[in-house]
């Protein structure tokens, strides 16, 4: 019934060439040759030419291979019995479990409505000051970790998930290290997660095309459990591999490039999938955290930068801490006004007052006399670092707030924090 | 005119190639035919027989040999009472029917009508039978929420025309005929409310342009004192992300005194436009006591909607704004981000095989962003009154580096350039405007003698800030930190304006005056202090008391009581000279 060729009339990179007709813009192909078979996606179009992505890779893939068209673009099986299971980028099983074929959705389907969102209001507790007092996650909310390789942002990652309370958790991987999906398997086994969760991993063994499909397949299922008004939480690690992958297609077929090699389309095609984050009027959500990792820790190039402009705002995770400068959660404004009357005012006052204490750093490593005042900055920098930005600190939201206000009274006097009165006059510890 | 109608002979992202028959326009809009779906799209460019046009959908399963069928028409909306508190996407389709009719989901192919027929207008004729009149001039008024939406002769009709008949006042619906006017030949024309426009040229049937002068006050302090936008002025806010671009934009939008704001959020994020969609039913306009909706308009084609929308969203906005300047209203619009609409253009070039300029750009990209800028302005209407449009639009430069394509183009047709810089978001000192490369070439609601003082104070502040991490506070004269500390006071109080309090959030340009006159007084003292830490600790607390002092309401008294407090903790550590 479907069409089938027989002549491949180009390969390169991960993109065949053949001639065929009557063929459809995205339609899925299988591409069968001596060493295996794949399914394939058309990419462009061009009279009767066809270019093909093959998602298991061009290579080995010879110029009489058969390939035979769909009709169909790509979908992945959904329901329930998916939770627990593990597939790869392809969603094909990792683990024993059956292959499946029910059900079928489509991914990369359209967005949401504007009109159909509704305002974020409940915060996601992670028991991680730096977070929930100083940039609070906010349920819905789409943020990555930017961080440079070797940052423990995997463990981040799996942190927050458990402790987050959410309903399904859904990891998607791309080019993960073999043992970081291990120790996420086995995390979230040990918690007892495992049977709320569905992983899709492409890892760096794996074909590259598989990459770029993790993020559609990932958000395509959390879109349909939120829709069974669960509230999801995704997990996406590392989006720079996505967008390398994005790259080395679009150098392949000759587009010509923006900045750094990556295409001009990265902002729309990272945005397309962090937008997918949303809170349903009237059903679920999906919450979206992410990792970027930074080529040489640098935050302007081109996929940070393009994350930095999509998301809702950013942790700069360094040094195994996250970092107060930089780190945002825009979201932040539509929780903290409702957890305690003095929670903005501490977060303001005490990054302000750390802002102080680095100033205050860097004139005593270049020699400078220490005023009475560096030197109250620097006991309280210090003591800042160690039980609020530490990340072994583990403690709900209502004590680090207490906390805060006892760092600042054992350092300052009320005036000197600048805090309205009216909030010192109640909070200050006597 | 007959339309053409091609067939589809390549498909490259959301750009279609298409084979026709016929003749076919650049910017015409045909439609895609996949089954029962018709895709809108749009032509980009024409080669021969061959038109590249791009899709304003996702272009999933087309295939060649698919039907594309021409209107002859350009890209148009539609203007008429109604327009106000809508929400549309790019192309005008209103998102709150589309997600009563399609659920959740934009799916593809579905477009609405923009302004609802069914609404009963009450009109009232304000021209007579056997009034000479031209396209802009008004026949007739209905009153649309707060404001007399002039019915007026359709831009598209040229030359001079006779009105024959008006309609009694009465209710009457957009589509029915409510003039009808004879053109020179003695031909009659009918007119209802609802006319059509394309929206990539501007409607320019007013008399003449004016230079825009007068202050569009937009109650953030750094902006109306330092960097004031005029009415009719175009200004731009290039920035990093996080650095308050969006921020800025939602607390203009609410607090800027003008007639009607028109939003194009185009190719941002879908949250900070429902944070308006949702908030601004339920905020009051200070000016008119009603519901700032109703003197809102929302374009929204947010960073996932499909990117040709995007670009054709910035002009469906401003052509709304054209269209509410010829009754004589002061527009706002608010454009957040151009670089999205810029990103647009250059994914579109790439697909066309365009020769890049840098960065990929189109080598046409100064051009189209100057034409687009050149949208505002004042202008006098034909019965004399004037109207505005003011844009002001976000830039999103790579890397947070404003020596980029759109940043550059931009500053060279705007007046005036609030420009954000990291250091400062990064240190929370909001609005995150640098006082010191800012500029702009409107006048300011303040005096300008205060101006340059206080732009001194913190310039030389600055420097001694600088000075001060190399030689130390012990290498600094007492003279020279003072400075640096007044410099760190206007800054504090003036410069900075929390955007989430109620009070302290928008400042009219009566308390601008006011505020500014007391604190230029305690710039020009001349103070003594036994040392520094004394000073410092002096301007802890003058900081902290005119922050308290921010916060209070014009009409309470304790405003009264805690400026004379400030004026006295500076008395007292002045030198009587
Ligand atoms: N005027 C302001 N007052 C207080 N916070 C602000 C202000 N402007 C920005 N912010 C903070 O910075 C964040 C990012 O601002 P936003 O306008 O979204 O940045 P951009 O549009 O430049 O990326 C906000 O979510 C808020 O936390
Ligand atoms: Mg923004």
């Amino acid at each position: 019934m479907h069409k089938v060729y027989h002549r491949v009339e180009s390969i390169a990179g991960n993109v065949i060439n053949i001639r065929a007709t009557g063929i459809k813009y995205r339609e899925l192909a299988e591409v069968t040759s001596r060493s295996g078979s794949s399914l394939a996606q058309v990419i462009q179009l061009r009279g009767d030419l066809v270019s093909l992505q093959v998602f298991a890779g061009a290579r080995g893939v010879a110029t009489d291979a058969q390939v035979r068209f769909l009709g169909r673009s790509m979908e992945v099986p959904f329901g329930d019995f998916l939770l627990g299971r593990i597939f790869t980028g392809g969603a094909q099983p990792r683990d024993k479990g059956p292959v499946l074929s029910e059900n079928l959705i489509q991914i990369g389907g359209p967005s949401v409505n504007p009109a159909k969102r509704i305002i974020p209001k409940k915060m996601v507790r992670t028991g991680i000051p730096m977070i929930d007092i100083f940039n609070t996650l906010v349920e819905s909310q789409k943020l990555p970790v930017f961080a440079r390789a070797g940052e423990p942002y995997n463990p981040l990652l799996a942190r927050i998930a458990l402790q987050a309370e959410v309903d399904i958790i859904i990891l998607g991987g791309m080019g993960l290290k073999h043992d970081d999906y291990l120790y996420f398997r086995d995390t979230l086994e040990e918690s007892g997660a495992l049977s709320r969760t569905v992983m899709f991993v492409h890892t760096a063994a794996d074909p590259i095309v598989e990459c770029l499909l993790v993020p559609d397949i990932s958000l395509a299922v959390a879109e349909q459990f939120a829709l069974q008004n669960k509230r999801v939480l995704v997990l996406l690690t590392d989006m720079t591999n996505f967008a390398d992958a994005l790259k080395e297609i679009a150098i392949t077929m000759e587009q010509i490039p923006s900045n750094r090699g990556y295409p001009g389309d990265l902002y729309s095609q990272l945005a397309a999938r962090y937008e997918k984050a949303v809170e349903f009027d009237g059903a679920g959500s999906i919450t979206i955290l992410a990792v970027t990792s930074m080529p040489g820790d640098d935050v302007t190039h081109p996929v940070p930068d393009n994350t930095g402009y999509i998301t809702e705002g950013q942790f700069y995770l360094r040094n195994g801490r996250i970092e107060p400068f930089g780190s945002l959660s825009r979201l932040k404004q539509q929780v903290n006004g409702d957890t305690r009357s003095d929670h903005r005012t501490i977060m303001n006052t005490m990054i302000q007052l750390y802002a102080g204490f680095r100033e205050t750093t860097e004139k005593q490593s270049m020699g400078f006399r220490m005023s009475a005042w560096d030197t109250k900055l620097l006991k309280y920098g210090e003591r800042f670092e160690k039980e609020m930005m530490d990340l072994s600190v583990n403690i709900p939201l209502e004590e680090a707030l207490d906390l805060g206000w006892k760092i600042l009274a054992d350092c300052f006097e009320p005036m000197e924090t600048g805090i309205p009165s009216k909030l010192t006059d109640q909070y200050w510890p006597s | 005119m007959s339309e053409a109608s091609g067939k589809i002979v390549g498909v490259n992202g959301n750009m279609i190639t298409v084979e026709f028959d016929g003749a076919v326009s650049q910017n015409e809009v045909g439609f895609a035919c996949l089954g029962d779906l018709r895709l809108m799209a749009e032509v980009v460019r024409v080669r021969g027989s061959l038109a590249d046009m791009q899709v304003f959908e996702d272009t999933a399963l087309l295939g060649i040999g698919d039907i594309v069928e021409f209107t002859g028409d350009l890209l148009s909306v539609e203007l008429g009472p109604g327009l106000l508190t809508q929400v549309y996407d790019g192309l005008q389709n209103p998102l709150p029917e589309l997600a009563e009719k399609c659920g959740f989901f934009l799916d593809r192919g579905n477009y609405l009508e923009a302004i609802p027929r069914g609404t009963p207008w009450e009109w009232t004729p304000t021209a007579k039978v056997g009034d000479k009149v031209s396209a802009g001039l008004t026949l007739g008024q209905v009153p649309e929420g707060i404001f007399q939406h002039h019915i007026m002769l359709p831009f598209a009709m040229d030359g001079n025309y006779e009105i024959t008949y008006l309609a009694e006042p009465g209710t009457y619906r957009v589509e029915d005929v409510i003039a009808k006017v004879k053109d020179e030949k003695g031909a009659e024309h009918e007119v209802t409310m609802l006319q059509r426009w394309p929206v990539k040229v501007p409607i320019q049937a007013y008399q003449e342009r004016l230079r825009p002068s007068e202050p569009m006050v937009t109650k953030v302090r750094i902006i109306d004192t330092f960097f004031p936008v005029a009415l009719g002025g175009t200004y731009c806010i290039p920035g990093p992300f996080g650095a308050g671009k969006t921020v800025l934009q939602q607390i203009t939008s609410r607090y800027a005194d003008v007639d009607i704001v028109i939003l194009a959020a185009c190719g941002e994020r879908a949250g900070e436009v429902v944070e308006t969609l949702r908030e601004f039913p339920e905020l009051t306009d200070p000016r008119t006591g009603k519901s700032l909706m109703d003197r809102t308009v929302i374009i929204c084609n947010t960073s996932s909607m499909p990117v040709a929308a995007r670009e054709a969203s910035v002009y469906t906005a401003v052509t709304l704004a054209g269209y509410y300047r010829q009754m004589g209203m002061n527009v706002l619009l608010l454009a957040d981000s151009t670089s999205r609409w810029a990103q647009a253009l250059r994914e579109m070039s790439g697909r066309l095989e365009e020769i890049p300029g840098e960065e990929a750009f189109p080598a046409y990209l100064e051009s189209v962003i100057a034409s687009f800028y050149e949208r505002g302005g004042r202008v006098r209407l034909k019965d004399g009154r004037t109207g505005s449009i003011t844009i002001g639009g976000t830039v999103s430069p790579a890397g947070g580096n404003f020596d980029e394509p759109v940043t550059q183009a931009t500053l060279k047709v705007v007046g005036a350039f609030h420009g954000l810089s990291r250091a400062r978001s990064d240190a929370r000192r909001y609005p995150a405007i640098d006082p010191l490369d800012s500029w702009s070439k409107y006048p300011s609601v303040v005096n300008p003698d205060q101006i340059d003082l206080a732009r001194g104070i913190l310039r030389d502040g600055t420097e001694i800030g600088q000075m001060m991490k190399v030689v130390g506070e012990e290498g600094t004269s007492i003279e020279d930190f003072l400075v640096y500390l007044k410099g760190e006071y206007v800054d504090a109080v003036y410069l900075q304006q929390d955007a989430y309090h109620d009070i302290d959030a928008a400042t009219s340009a009566d308390r601008q005056k006011m505020v500014f006159g007391v604190i230029t007084d305690i710039l020009k003292a001349s103070m003594v202090f036994d040392d520094k830490e004394t000073a410092r600790r002096f301007f802890h607390q003058l900081t902290q008391t005119t922050k308290d002092w921010n916060r209070v309401d014009i009409e309470d008294p304790q405003f009264e009581e805690l400026k004379n407090r400030l004026v006295n903790m500076v008395s007292e550590v002045t030198a009587n000279a």
